[in-house]
């Protein structure tokens, strides 16, 4: 419809933004700040910080959770966002990640889990590949029930399938191999001020039962290596096909973009980047069964990249920490939990529509939009 | 520069707060509600299930068992009250691990009931496990779970491998059925227990199916059984679906007798299948209420209805616990009570074999007649 | 498969009636989307709150009918009322709630779909909690049969008791049976001469061709909206109301399955499009029930997952094609 306006160049940044403030410091400080922010994010479960800690659940648990939704919403951002496909069955590429590597481990091999992981990453790549190829071609809102069709295939596939567990699931998966090499002690709020505590500690790298923080500094350091390539990624050619094929299909069509193939290429990307999460949730869990891929997860998966701001790799990450981290801090609300997420998804289509932050080509296209409406309308409603 | 600091303050405050505040060794954090007697160990037990979501129904009738067990023993107790502390899974095996780990963590915690689905057990008794945390599940019936060799595992009901081969026993000699259908709900609970009964019907089995939960329309297995010419039909599940099954097979004019098991066993399968719920075999290895009238009427005093599938067994393991804080003991040394442990109580009597499984398990059948479910007797 | 051939017509009959439930659920998503290019995913709720709407006017007129056919069509007539009231109001909340504020801000696509995902979360809580919520306005006493076990199934007393009329193939066709397949093909002949004739239907049949050209003309655009909306919402009531003579038992979150199937089956006829809903409706149905016969109940929504890739993979447009604006102009 609208045709896409380049932005004038002319208008000089009148209210410099966030991020170009961020921009303008100098490199050191960006280094140390990026460094200490790293820190900052892998110490965050031992801190204890009042408020923030979740009070009805172990908080390292909560935060492996929310670090799995982020890597979730990384890949999904790579097909909603990227290359503008709407899914709503991701859980179905999540679900093959953590039964490759529930099968291979456990139900009907032993192999170690470092060789599992590239395996399962290479078989939901390889199941995006056998979804994408016909369906692709399909248009953008059939695209959306077939994938929603693809996810529920998939759960009632491992639901009734005996080889994969039945509803039984697959327990005993192993853990990764640790390597315990020193220990992280925790803080304690309960006086009011915090006193580091001792007994309370995590050891680096021991992947136990009963200590999800080595999972979560595992999830930090895979969800880094994510982040890095979708950088990567997104600034070469790939990322440029994607904008045009989202921005006008036709129109790359005719430029010379092979569509189709990197339409492929995104839903591929994203379904390893799925299937590298659930791997990592079946890791962590020891047990994986049907009842943990839930349509519904699909549909939270998508909340977490749209609320966030489709297409703008930061804001998805706050999407993902919205949906994981806030119903699990606001237990309290117990029963209310989903209507209040209800509303609270509401309230941000209405007032938040292009998601908390939104990608800066799209504040960009907007006022290329509101420009044009405006024209519009003022001859319309004169 | 101003951003610099933005970043840069609550960062140094942490690293402030780690580096200066001092240190830590005492055993664990204190809870800011003491204030009982210097003898009072301020135990609290856990009550591990779904509480909320869609599966809740199961424990909220569990939780109310064990509320009146905590009421029995706060009255007595009044100078050292036990409270509860919930842990709602939702039934999400996800949710779960997190859950248990923070009751774990929770010194004051002596025991849990629960976890009550067999999923949830299977993502977090390994935790249980390895922090020497007793648990007692009320309802979580999957026989395999205590071949893991959990030592803080214990069942205080019968699973599934004592309570299908009565079920099909119950067809073969006491309905006399020729021609059975077994339908499962693809559940753990549910095709687990349809499994044991097609085994032991053998050949009498004339057709098999298996429906999803949350299915509401059932026509293409009405098809199946009334086309089967069946006398009785078996269905693993639970009530959701065995009310609408129900009703749409006798809507189809299908005249044999409906089985169902435990998970079928409460008050809602009857208000939503109406009279199609007449004449339904519940079997169910609980002892029927009218063995402990006292219970029933507390209970029913208390909530107002009659207790509910499983809520004696909140009851009866809560008891347990109880009676271990009672008798002295903590956390570590509640497991060896806890084996050790044989009393009467509201559904049976209470004692636990090598596995954790409970020792004497018998089995009852209940019939649906007139809107009530009235027991018909042992299964022997 | 022999069993399939053996009943052939037992599965057929009873296909052909949960598709017709289908097929007017799948007519609100297909109007939606015509008219505004949008899936609209909290229209599953419109149909569960008609369910409950069908249900409470039955226990508020007292809970036993009669066997009388008099009072079997006053009681059906009262469900019927009922149930297109509430769903038809509720689609229109819907959309002045959900939906309007982000036309007027002109959000992109997307965002209306999270809009609606939060709306039918909202939907189906409060219908979920409705124990609570009746509790904190003092009324769970007076409402007590209403709210009770908010989160399990709540059931409907027998109001047509199903009785063989004519037997086909070995199946005993019921009254039930026939009332809904023929009822709601009625209803869909009269939606359809609905749109195609009278000024609203006409109304909406130019925004959905061009919602621009349409304003020129001096069609008011909102106004049409919210007519799709409340049309696709008495559909959905009809629905419910079919759904609850042959089911009878309904719960919260009764809306989610049965909106993906007919959302499904909107698709597989070609969404946009009145006739391919209804035909949609009828295949997807069939389907099912022919699939449960021959691999088993448990692959039942798998085999319309199936058929519905298929059909988008020969047929992209969907069996009848899209066309809400183009067709019968």
């Amino acid at each position: 419809m609208s045709t896409p306006t380049s932005a004038p160049a002319a208008r000089k940044p009148a209210t410099r933004g966030f991020k170009e403030r961020v921009d303008h410091l100098p490199r050191s400080v960006k280094i140390v700040l990026w460094v200490l922010f790293a820190l900052f994010l892998f110490l965050l479960p031992l801190l204890n910080i009042p408020f923030i800690t979740t009070e009805g659940s172990d908080f390292g648990g909560v935060l492996f959770t929310v670090a799995t939704y982020v890597l979730v919403a990384l890949g999904l951002n790579i097909v909603v966002g990227y290359a503008g496909l709407l899914d709503l069955g991701y859980v179905g590429f999540y679900a093959v990640g953590a039964y490759t590597v529930g099968v291979l481990t456990s139900e009907h091999a032993h192999l170690s889990w470092v060789v599992v992981v590239p395996i399962a990453i290479v078989v939901a790549m390889v199941s995006g590949v056998i979804l994408g190829a016909p369906t692709l071609r399909v248009r953008g809102d059939y695209l959306a029930i077939v994938t929603l069709g693809f996810g529920e295939i998939v759960r009632l596939t491992l639901v009734n399938s005996q080889w994969l567990g039945g509803a039984q699931g697959i327990s005993d998966i192993p853990k990764p191999p640790s390597a315990e090499l020193f220990e992280v002690p925790s803080l304690d709020w309960s006086s009011g001020a915090p006193v580091v505590d001792l007994d309370t500690t995590s050891t680096f790298l021991k992947f136990g039962i009963n200590d999800f923080v080595p999972y979560y500094w595992l999830a930090l350091g895979i969800i880094g290596l994510v982040l890095l390539f979708d950088i990567l990624v997104k600034s070469s050619r790939v990322g440029r096909a994607w904008e045009a094929t989202r921005e006008d299909e036709d129109a790359a069509e005719l430029m010379g973009v092979p569509t189709f193939r990197f339409k492929l290429l995104a839903f591929a990307l994203g379904a390893a980047i799925g299937g590298l999460s659930g791997a990592l949730f079946a890791t962590k869990a020891g047990f994986i069964s049907p009842d943990s891929f839930q349509l519904l997860l699909s549909i939270l998966f998508l909340a977490a990249v749209v609320v966030g701001g489709a297409g703008n790799r930061w804001g998805v990450i706050v999407g993902a920490i919205v949906v994981g981290y806030f119903p699990e801090r606001f237990r309290d609300f117990a029963d209310f939990r989903v209507l209040v997420f209800g509303l609270a998804l509401m309230l941000l289509a209405i007032f938040r529509p292009q998601g908390l932050l939104p990608p800066r080509r799209t504040v960009r296209a907007k006022r290329a939009d509101d420009r044009q409406a405006v024209l519009e309308e003022g001859e319309a409603s004169a | 520069m101003r951003s610099t600091l933005k970043f840069a303050v609550p960062l140094a405050v942490a690293a402030l707060a780690l580096g200066a505040c001092g240190t830590k060794g005492g055993d664990t954090t204190t809870p800011a509600a003491s204030g009982g007697a210097a003898a009072c160990g301020n135990y609290k037990i856990g009550m591990f299930g779904a509480l909320t979501g869609p599966n809740a129904n199961l424990g909220i009738y569990i939780q109310n068992g064990v509320n009146l067990a905590l009421d029995d023993y706060n009255k007595k107790h009044a100078d050292c009250k036990v409270t509860l502390e919930n842990y709602d899974s939702q039934g999400d095996p996800t949710q779960a691990p997190a859950l248990a780990k923070k009751a774990i963590d929770d010194k004051k915690v002596v025991g849990i009931v629960g976890p009550a689905f067999s999923g949830e057990s299977k993502a977090a008794d390994p935790a249980f496990n390895e922090a020497g945390l007793v648990t007692i599940t009320p309802s979580a019936t999957n026989p395999a779970l205590a071949d893991n060799g959990w030592k803080t595992f214990f069942r205080a009901l019968g699973n599934d491998a004592t309570q299908g081969p009565a079920a099909a026993k119950y067809i073969k000699d006491t309905l006399k059925s020729t021609k059975t259908f077994v339908i499962d709900d693809a559940s753990e609970y549910g095709k687990g227990l349809a499994d044991i009964v097609r085994k032991d019907l053998g050949s009498q089995v004339v057709g098999n199916d298996t429906i999803q939960q949350k299915q509401t329309d059932f026509s293409a297995s009405v098809t199946k059984v009334t086309s089967s010419g069946a006398d009785a039909l078996f269905f693993g599940g639970y009530s959701p679906e065995a009310a609408p099954l129900i009703k749409q097979l006798r809507d189809a004019g299908w005249k044999g007798t409906f089985v169902v098991a435990d998970g079928v066993k409460d008050q809602s399968f009857i208000d939503n299948a109406k009279d199609a719920a007449e004449g339904t075999i519940i079997t169910c290895p609980c002892v029927p209420p009218d063995v402990a009238p006292d219970f029933q009427s507390a209970y029913k005093a208390k909530y107002n209805e009659d207790p509910n599938t499983y809520s004696g067994e909140g009851y009866d393991s809560a008891t347990i616990l109880l009676d271990g804080i009672a008798a002295g003991k903590d956390r570590a040394s509640m497991v060896d009570f806890v084996k050790a442990y044989d009393k009467k109580g509201v559904t049976k009597q209470l004692k636990f074999d090598a596995k954790g499984e409970s020792a004497d398990i018998k089995v009852f059948a209940y019939k649906v007649e007139n809107g009530k479910i009235v027991s018909v007797g042992e299964i022997k | 498969m022999q069993n399939l051939i053996d009943n052939f017509f037992s599965y057929t009959i009873t296909g052909l009636t949960i598709g017709a439930v289908y097929a007017l659920v799948a007519l609100g998503y297909t109007l939606v989307y015509g008219v505004l290019r949008l899936i609209n995913f909290a229209h599953s709720e419109v149909f569960m709150y008609g369910t409950f709407a069908a249900l409470w006017v039955v226990m508020i007129l007292g809970g036993h009918p009669g066997a009388g056919v008099g009072q079997v069509i006053f009681w059906v007539a009262m469900m019927f009322v009922a149930a297109m009231a509430m769903s038809g109001l509720v689609a229109v909340l819907l959309e002045r709630v959900a939906y309007r504020p982000l036309r007027k801000r002109n959000a992109p696509p997307l965002i209306a779909l999270i809009s609606a995902i939060g709306a039918s979360f909202v939907l189906a809580e409060i219908m979920g909690l409705r124990s609570r919520i009746a509790g904190w306005v003092g009324l769970d006493d007076t409402l007590r049969d209403y709210v009770r076990n908010s989160r399990n199934n709540a059931g409907l007393p027998t109001i047509i008791q199903p009785q063989p009329i004519f037997t086909i193939g070995g199946y005993h066709v019921t009254n039930v049976d026939i009332f809904v397949i023929v009822g709601a093909i009625a209803i869909m002949v009269i939606l359809d001469q609905f749109v195609k004739r009278s000024r609203l239907g006409r109304g909406i049949r130019a925004v959905a061709m061009d919602p621009e050209a349409a304003a020129l003309m001096g069609v008011n655009r909102d106004r049409v909206i919210q007519v799709t909306f409340l049309v696709g919402g008495i559909m959905a009531g009809a629905a419910a109301v079919f759904y609850m003579l042959k089911i009878g038992i309904t719960r919260y979150d009764a809306g989610f399955i049965l909106g993906v199937k007919a959302f499904t089956a909107a698709v597989l006829g070609g969404i946009g499009n009145l006739r391919g809903a209804l035909l949609g409706g009828f295949v997807l149905g069939l389907a099912e029930n022919y699939g449960s016969a021959v691999v088993g109940s448990q692959w039942k929504d798998v085999v319309a997952f199936v058929l519905l890739v298929l059909i988008l993979l020969f047929r992209p447009t969907g069996l009848l094609g899209e066309s809400l604006g183009k067709a019968r102009a």
